[in-house]
């Protein structure tokens, strides 16, 4: 923690989709609503790893993505280092999204495939004037170490890329720009173990090194014992618990925490026979 | 010893004729009835391909090239068209991570397992939708009459992979084939699909291969696990074993990955492995995972990967055992789990640049 204060609070956040059922629903606007996020504040300070658990169809991915209005709220308030997300526009926006980004659950998907790691390393820097990127390469080379990824890896496409490499490359995507805040949505998910490993521990050194704020999102509990200082269990759109992490596993209040936990399968032997019992 | 499946020196190839790529090299694996094997290891490691392989599911151009896999004595390479069908419909069932890729999303699940059970047991129209109901109610889907006539989009995730167990084991086949069956899945659901497969196991004594990639799921089902590295099983043993003394520098690199939610609290950082598995067609003389591994010495490059003794019912295909020492000092001390005493092989995996 390198300084007091929250860096982002965020306060009765809510968002609703439409369901629509049928078609005579539909007509007739009686289609029921999803509370996908409904009612959610937390804060997390500088240098702070929170992570958000649930199962699936909890709502931790929209709630990330209503942080950086990927998805726009429907109420509730937003605030980033004191400034109101949701009242922003354009260039204010633009800079507020600078100091947070976003790191997907499939680097696949999220790195374009016609673009050298280089170039689009480069057009973020540049996009967002970051001091550094007129010298082109040396920025990228900077860049590129900050993920313990070598200079020679400018010049590869994504499909020469192992999925590790990747993702190493999205994250140094989001860290072009000197975010102050990584939402990072299942950033490990989709990885080897073996892989995993490296990816987390490179998370636990940016936030020693740069002192990120890292809002954690995972569906698996022990990814996030492993890096979290703080959780919160989502459920059904709201978060049901709250707390240090080692508290909430060690002492869970909330039943559904409780059941989560209870589910997760343990890589030893210890829990089979518990769960067997 | 009287096995249900035996496999034995399996080899799939990719690529041409003259220049093959070899993607599972001289794999040899048993499982016997009732038996739940694991086949664990990274991505790329060639487990799926084995698991289809059983079921002949290799899609061109990949294709066993050498090996015999045999399903109680009688040799599953050498089946006609009819005799292969036949052995599909009632001995061996097969169910895959996504499950919502194999049902056919416009016929109501009811309809397909219908279907299913009149082609392959014969069934009038009527007895066909009874029993598929039957089915439908014995993998736990609540109100199963009212869930036939659902569509698969109807259905979450989970219940959508018990519809594939139902249709994989509606001919109550002897051995189940599941490839990561629970990894689109979560935790909760995931634990039940697992019950379930257990149960299955008691009740009619079916036998299990189980692909993961996750240690946290073999442990919590598998009686025996094969861990696979570069399309070879580099160490084959019973579950306890492979987690209080496994010998292969490999297995115990990938256990010491696995995230535990013990960790909580104090979080901490695992090396992972260094490096990145083999690709397709890169041989590697003598041992495949010697480029990664914290034990290497030269001559590991003269190494032949073949599976050997090393404890009753133990194989490791690591001739050095630099860890048996310290396996066998853990055993002894009657140590349960303890993912910091094999420290020496993270020893070099700090955080790295990944080459």
């Amino acid at each position: 923690m390198t300084s007091d204060g929250h860096l982002l609070e965020v306060r009765n956040l809510s968002k609703e989709f439409a369901l629509q059922r049928s078609t005579r629903e539909a007509i007739r606007r009686q289609g029921q609503v999803h509370r996908a996020v409904d009612d959610v504040s937390f804060s997390l300070r500088r240098g702070e790893i929170l992570g958000l658990a649930g199962g699936s169809g909890s709502g931790k991915t929209t709630l990330a993505r209503c942080i950086i209005r990927l998805v726009e709220p429907d109420a509730g308030e937003i605030k980033l280092d004191g400034r109101d997300v949701r009242a922003a526009h354009r260039r204010e926006l633009r800079e507020l999204r600078r100091r947070m980004q976003m790191v997907f659950q499939d680097p696949y998907a999220s790195l374009n495939p016609r673009m050298s790691v280089g170039a689009m390393l480069l057009e973020a820097g540049r996009v967002h004037h970051r001091p550094g990127s007129e010298n082109g390469e040396a920025f990228v080379k900077a860049v590129l170490e900050r993920v313990h990824l070598s200079a020679t890896m400018a010049s590869r496409r994504p499909r020469e890329l192992s999925g590790g490499q990747r993702q190493r490359v999205a994250v140094a995507r989001a860290l072009a720009v000197d975010p102050e805040l990584l939402i990072a949505d299942e950033a490990v998910s989709a990885l080897d173990v073996s892989v995993q490993a490296q990816l987390l521990s490179l998370f636990l050194d940016l936030r020693d090194e740069l002192g990120v704020a890292i809002l954690f999102v995972a569906h698996q509990l022990a990814v996030i014992a492993e890096i979290a200082d703080r959780v919160a269990v989502m459920n059904k759109g709201r978060i049901v618990e709250i707390g240090d992490t080692a508290t909430v596993f060690h002492a869970p209040q909330d039943d559904y925490t409780k059941a989560l936990l209870a589910a997760h399968p343990h890589p030893d032997l210890e829990g089979r026979r518990a769960q067997q019992v | 010893m009287s096995s249900l499946l035996e496999i034995e020196n399996l080899r799939v190839d990719f690529g041409t004729r003259s220049q093959p790529l070899t993607a599972v090299k001289d794999v040899s694996l048993s499982v016997a009835a009732g038996e739940i094997v694991g086949l664990v290891g990274e991505s790329g490691s060639g487990k799926s391909l084995t698991c289809r392989a059983v079921m002949r599911l290799i899609d061109q151009p990949g294709r066993i090239a050498a090996g015999t896999i045999a399903f109680e004595g009688r040799d599953v390479l050498a089946m006609s068209e009819k005799q292969l069908r036949d052995f599909r419909a009632h001995e061996a069932g097969m169910i895959y991570q996504d499950p919502f890729s194999s049902l056919n999303p416009v016929h109501r699940i009811g309809r397909q397992l219908a279907e299913t059970l009149s082609v392959n047991l014969g069934l009038g129209r009527a007895q066909a939708r009874e029993r598929a109901i039957e089915l439908l109610d014995g993998v736990g889907i609540p109100d199963p009459a009212r869930r036939a006539l659902s569509y698969p989009h109807e259905l979450s995730g989970g219940m959508r992979q018990r519809v594939m167990i139902a249709l994989a084991t509606a001919s109550e086949p002897r051995l189940l084939l599941a490839d990561e069956p629970t990894t689109a899945l979560d935790v909760t659901t995931q634990a039940q699909i697992l019950d379930l497969l257990e149960r299955l196991r008691a009740d009619r004594g079916m036998a299990v291969l189980l692909v993961s990639h996750d240690f946290g799921v073999i442990a919590r089902t598998c009686d025996r696990v094969a861990v696979m590295y570069g399309g070879h099983i580099v160490e084959t043993a019973d579950i306890a074993t492979i987690y209080t003394a496994a010998e292969h520098p490999y297995t115990r690199a990938l256990l010491q990955s696995v995230p535990e939610l013990s960790s909580a609290g104090h979080p901490r950082r695992r090396g992972g492995i260094p490096g990145r598995p083999p690709e397709l067609g890169e041989e590697l003389a003598g041992c495949v995972f010697k480029p990664r591994c914290a034990f290497a010495e030269p001559d590991c490059a003269e190494v032949e990967m073949t599976l050997r003794a090393v404890g009753p019912a133990h194989e490791s295909a690591c001739p050095k055992r630099p860890l048996a020492a310290a396996a066998s000092a853990r055993v002894g001390a009657g140590a349960g789990a303890g993912t910091d005493a094999g420290a020496g092989g993270s020893g070099k995996a700090g955080p790295e640049s990944v080459p």
